[in-house]
């Protein structure tokens, strides 16, 4: 058996160097994959900005008429599903996925087949999502949902059942996705890649991927509940018949916090791979890094309920989850605090990425003590649902995440398209992000502490909201102009950049010891890793002296036909080199599509199709199936 | 030859950071949040037990305002026998993984607890008799006036049973093409991951209804 593969590889490998449509349908290749989430996700970043951007300017004078209150509504709905599911949480899919093999020295994924399943299922679950808004039927409940309000009785019509049922496929991308990263990174590490010699990006990753695979659930389970409520008449969030107006708060929570860190995390994974880099040091107390890192993640799923301060849940509950919420801003500020040590002293060079990542250090600082003001019940009590609260979590959010998520774009751009971006236009785009990010949202602070509520669609003269409102309004104009620089850029220097080398940077980690970008195989040889940083050890030694190495006899582990790392020259074919390559295959996106189907089928039953409803959800479940029998008995490689 | 050779065409033997093959690691994280998925519903059961405004119960008897009467629901005797169905279909499984682990070593062959495929269909046919027993249970429990709509009670109640019986039957579903691979080419020593890949999950949905049947069943 084991010889029948051996004919086919050699096919494999030139469909896998292919270009073209097909080669990107079919692909399994966890850097294509990457690729793929990055443009995906960056063209709905777009798209919710545009959401956000028609949303100031209604606010941007008092009875504004731009927009009705209906469609506000849809505005603010999808302007937040479409940045946390579609924007931000791909974005850092795209680095998962791109970095996580290349940092750990690995050829691909453990299981590059539900890659791409978890791809096609966020893009398919992504349109499903979001076309709605171009006929009016887009969710209109909050990116939070909150039951009862969204049961039928109060919410009828489709909006909600897109977001439900969008929500649950893209919760199964995010959890196969995350069962293949936990795998990878246990399990695929290069011979002397210990979980203590791992770069910060992959440790950040990897608490991630527990975060998904233990915060999924909760929210799986909501919506199970709310779609029965709203399909099959259950009770759930039916208050008349005794049920809680909590529970739907409870469950969402207890996701939506883990959630928080879910789209922080990477990004600070991705700022402590750039200063280091960037100042010519060692990322300053890695092993506390990692801790911390595990430590936000643990204390994570322990302060849902301080989005709920003002529900009522008692003096008790208050002071416990206030205390939990507190006890969350000692490891953040000690990540705050290793930044800032490993820039001392170091050679700072201040590129397109070292800004950003500086960008995120000090943004994200304002989002977090503005985080520890609310944090404080009796503070909360005040601040909930005004626009000091939106203030808060755009900090956090665009000034920690996406800042973070640009400074890897442009740290990373030459690995993925062996081409640096522009360092005049990337200059342009951070300072115009950076003010305009601080005018759009500084004065949310203001406007809050003077009372005026969210997710209001306009609002009266006279109550001292005007010129914040404007200021905010004058400062996502600014983003949108920042938005635009950056992607002349990104498109002007994919083919026009200048070339990069290797090691674009003057990097350490294992990523940049190889091609930019990189052959189908990442690395002809499996390299041994002898320290945190095994670039520099190879090209300066001074650099690394006093971190712990392994001894040379760790150098030989015979059955991964491993070599000392080195600058990887070699442009060679897979096939040249022997390497077994996975077959491309679109069996993984018709499963995707089978699922999709599966859940469109329903919609139709709020229609009173049902016989219709029951076709085409059966059709879907049966593509599905075999889709799946299909690719499950067919072979990797 | 391609579907023939179905799981291991390519037995490639691939380096791993554990010794680990990739797949036990992915099922356990599987496992894990599988956990997080039974717990949020059997939390769900337990925070609306005793909320519901109009019976069907499940402990207790209750007389509608219209004077109809409603017998508590939960039938403990039946759902016994059905555990006891569940249970003994892991010990099948058991023997299963030992069988296929252990074919061609002496003293195994010919015998039936060597034969993998007997306690394959025994573990698949078990786990159908559970069914089939939740299947006579969520009928009796309609014919007697408690539906998914009727109450809390119901919704909760059917919801989780039914999340769990879905689980069984994907399980059965994965036994059988287990038992189908096995008659079609022999499952060797080699193939002992994916038979013991499909055990813990078998497994684990087994231990769910130990937890499921304590809470919503023995519990008064």
């Amino acid at each position: 058996m084991a010889t029948i593969a051996a004919s086919p590889t050699h096919a494999g490998n030139h469909a896998a160097s292919e270009t073209g449509l097909w080669s990107w349908i079919s692909t399994v290749d966890h850097k294509r994959i990457g690729t793929l989430y990055l443009f995906t996700a960056l063209f709905f970043f777009l798209f919710g900005g545009l959401e956000a951007f028609v949303i100031r300017l209604q606010l941007a004078q008092p009875n504004g008429h731009v927009v009705s209150a209906e469609f506000y509504n849809q505005l603010f709905t999808m302007h937040g599903t479409t940045m946390v599911f579609l924007a931000v949480m791909p974005l850092s899919a795209a680095f998962f996925n791109y970095l996580i093999p290349l940092q750990i020295g690995a050829r691909d994924v453990a299981f590059p087949r539900l890659n791409a399943f978890s791809y096609w299922v966020y893009l398919l679950g992504g349109i499903f999502i979001t076309v709605p808004i171009f006929f009016g039927l887009a969710p209109n409940g909050g990116w939070f949902g909150y039951a009862p309000l969204t049961t039928i009785q109060f919410s009828g019509g489709l909006n909600i059942d897109f977001w439900v049922m969008g929500l649950q496929i893209l919760g199964i991308s995010s959890l196969a996705a995350a069962f293949n990263f936990i795998t990878t990174i246990i399990n695929m590490r290069a011979p002397g890649m210990t979980l203590m010699r791992m770069p910060m990006f992959t440790w950040m990753s990897f608490i991630v991927q527990f975060l998904l695979v233990l915060a999924f659930p909760p929210i799986t389970i909501a919506l199970v509940f709310l779609l029965f409520d709203r399909f099959f008449g259950t009770q759930f969030y039916a208050i008349a018949a005794g049920a809680d107006p909590l529970l739907w708060q409870h469950l969402f929570w207890v996701f939506g916090h883990p959630e928080v860190y879910i789209l922080i995390l990477p990004a600070f994974g991705l700022v402590s791979e750039i200063l280091p880099t960037f100042s010519k040091k060692p990322l300053f107390g890695y092993h506390v890094m990692v801790y911390s890192g595990i430590m936000i993640g643990f204390l994570g799923f322990g302060v849902w309920a301080h989005h709920m301060f003002a529900v009522g849940m008692g003096a008790t509950a208050d002071a416990i989850f206030s205390m939990a919420t507190m006890l969350i801003a000692i490891p953040t500020g000690v990540k705050i605090f290793n930044w800032i040590a490993t820039m001392w002293a170091g050679e700072v060079r201040f590129t397109t990425p070292m800004k950003f990542a500086i960008g995120l250090v000090a943004l994200f600082t304002i989002g977090g003590i503005s985080g520890v003001m609310h944090s404080s019940a009796p503070a909360d009590t005040q601040q909930t649902d005004t626009y000091f609260i939106v203030a808060h979590f755009h900090y956090v959010l665009f000034g920690g995440s996406i800042m973070g998520i640009f400074g890897g774009i442009y740290h990373y751009f030459p690995k993925m398209f062996g081409r640096y971006m522009s360092e005049k236009l990337g200059t342009w785009h951070f300072w115009l992000n950076f003010v305009g990010m601080n005018l759009t949202f500084f004065p949310m602070h203001f406007s809050g502490l003077l009372g005026m509520p969210r997710r209001i669609y306009t609002y009266d003269a006279g109550q001292g909201w005007e010129k914040f409102n404007m200021a905010s309004t004058i400062g996502t104009v600014l983003l949108v102009i920042a938005t635009f620089v950056f992607v002349v850029n990104f498109l002007k220097s994919r083919k026009g950049g200048t070339p990069a080398p290797n090691d674009a940077w003057g990097a350490g980690t294992l990523e940049w010891s190889i091609p930019s970008p990189p052959p189908d195989y990442n690395f002809a040889e499996i390299p041994v890793v002898t320290s945190r940083y095994p670039l520099w050890d190879v090209k300066h030694p001074e650099m690394t002296a006093d971190l712990a190495h392994s001894g040379p006899d760790a150098m030989t582990i015979t059955d991964a036909h491993a070599t000392p790392v080195h600058e990887e020259t070699s442009r060679k074919t897979a096939a040249e080199l022997g390497i077994p390559m996975p077959f491309p295959t679109v069996k993984p996106l018709f499963t995707a599509l089978g699922i999709v189907i599966m859940f469109a089928g329903l919609l139709f039953m709020h229609l009173d199709k049902f016989a219709l409803a029951m076709t085409i959800t059966i059709g879907g479940a049966s593509l599905m199936v075999g889709s799946l029998y299909a690719w499950l008995t067919s072979p990797l490689e | 030859m391609a579907t023939a050779s179905a799981d291991h065409a390519h037995e490639h033997v691939h380096y791993t950071t554990t010794g680990l093959d990739h797949r036990k690691i992915a099922i356990w994280a599987f496992i894990g949040s599988e956990c997080m998925l039974f717990a949020s519903l059997i939390s769900t059961y337990l925070i609306y037990k005793g909320r519901s405004i109009v019976g069907p119960f499940p402990h207790e008897a209750w007389t509608s305002p219209s004077g109809q009467k409603f017998n508590a629901i939960l039938n403990i005797p039946v759902t016994s026998m059905s555990t006891f169905v569940l249970l003994m279909s892991s010990l099948a499984m058991v023997l299963a993984l030992a069988a296929v682990e252990n074919r061609g070593k002496p003293g195994y062959v010919g015998t039936a607890l060597g034969n993998s495929k007997l306690w394959l269909a025994a573990t698949a046919l078990l786990g159908a008799t559970f069914l089939g027993f939740q299947a006579f249970e969520f009928t009796s429990f309609v014919h007697e006036g408690l539906t998914i709509k009727t109450n809390l009670f119901g919704s909760s109640f059917f919801t989780l049973t039914g999340f769990h019986g879905a689980h069984v039957t994907v399980g059965v579903l994965w036994l059988l093409t287990l038992l189908a691979i096995d008659f079609k080419r022999g499952l060797t020593p080699k193939d002992a991951l994916i038979v013991d890949i499909c055990a813990l999950y078998w497994h684990f949905v087994d231990v769910v209804w130990i937890a499921i049947f304590t809470l919503v069943y023995l519990i008064k």
